[in-house]
């Protein structure tokens, strides 16, 4: 199916690589006019050249963005308003992790986790819900975990940011629903990227062992939960978590 | 060109899809012209972009009749 998305304005957080950059491309070929953004001016011009190369390329943009800086959130949003229009799709996927036993994880690890993953959320949909609530139209799609479901040891802050999510995307469901603003999660399991290649072998045959599918996702496979709860085929899913995970958790 | 008092009242019609009458200035948005939360925010964008104001949140929640608004408008944006 193609154009499910045409000349909607949409913004990615995070969409340097991994699955942000496979949602952008995603959204891109869709018709969608699409901002990835990156946290350095570097990232934000290989994002524009990498959009440049999909196959009927529409538009795409790199731009630079703080996610965990309100007012780098806000100006960002007023350029794109200005250039395109009100960004009526969301996907709030940009993501850290900072791994340890809670027994030694410092309190920064905590913090970090909890503003980039969490508290940026509330800073991107805020600033893009007037937009939304205007339009009588909005998509925000927020990316957890599967270890926001499970929990997984040594990730106890991810996990906790990730579950958030989760609550945030229900409860923002429910006040914005009226307007015909829907927010969705998706839950993705282990997926070929660069935060999975960080595992070792005997930890990547463990995580196989789980995976019913036995084999990891492709970050494609996270772009079309995302285009799909981004096109008017979503129209009437909202406060959803979606997981795509190769059946490791089913819930 | 309309008054404060004109031009608040257009945007609660617009906005409540209310009857201009019973749009008086001592009227409640919540309790009197059927809004609910999520409308009394919409209410404030609405009379932001009217009067190309800002009207930061603390100041918003004590906007709760017609009056309030023409106040508050007529406090900060004197040009209006």
């Amino acid at each position: 199916m193609k154009n499910l998305l045409k000349d909607q304005v949409c913004l990615v957080t995070g969409a340097t690589r991994g699955l942000g950059q496979a949602i952008a491309c995603a959204l891109i070929e869709q018709g969608g006019i699409v901002y990835g953004t990156a946290t350095s001016d570097n990232g934000a011009s290989a994002i524009t050249h990498g959009f440049k190369r999909i196959e009927g390329y529409g538009h795409g943009y790199g731009c630079v963005l703080d996610v965990t800086d309100a007012h780098s959130v806000g100006n960002l949003i007023t350029k794109i308003t200005e250039q395109s229009g009100a960004p009526l799709v969301l996907v709030n996927n940009a993501g850290i992790t900072r791994d340890n036993l809670l027994l030694r994880m410092k309190e920064s690890e905590w913090d970090e986790i909890m503003d980039t993953n969490l508290k940026s959320v509330y800073r991107l949909s805020k600033a893009c819900l007037r937009g939304m609530t205007k339009a009588r139209f909005g998509r925000i799609i927020n990316i957890s975990s599967v270890v926001g479901a499970t929990g997984n040891a040594g990730q106890a802050n991810y996990a906790a940011a990730k579950a958030g999510l989760i609550g945030f995307s229900k409860s923002l469901a429910q006040e914005m629903a009226s307007r015909n603003i829907t927010v969705n999660a998706i839950a993705p399991g282990f997926i070929e990227t660069d935060m999975t290649h960080a595992l070792n072998e005997s930890q990547r045959q463990a995580i196989m062992k789980n995976i019913p599918m036995a084999k990891l996702g492709a970050p494609e496979d996270i772009a079309s939960a995302a285009v799909f709860l981004a096109s008017s085929m979503a129209n009437y899913i909202t406060g959803a978590t979606i997981h795509v995970n190769g059946g490791m958790v089913m819930v | 060109m309309n008054t404060i008092e004109e031009r608040v009242k257009k945007v609660v019609v617009e906005q409540l899809g209310v009857s201009e009458d019973q749009v008086t200035m001592e009227a409640s948005f919540v309790d009197d012209l059927g809004a609910d939360s999520l409308d009394t925010v919409e209410l404030v964008m609405a009379l932001e972009e009217e009067f190309d104001a800002e009207i930061p949140d603390d100041k918003a929640e004590n906007i709760t009749k017609v009056k309030d608004a023409v106040n508050y408008i007529k406090a900060t944006a004197p040009d209006a």
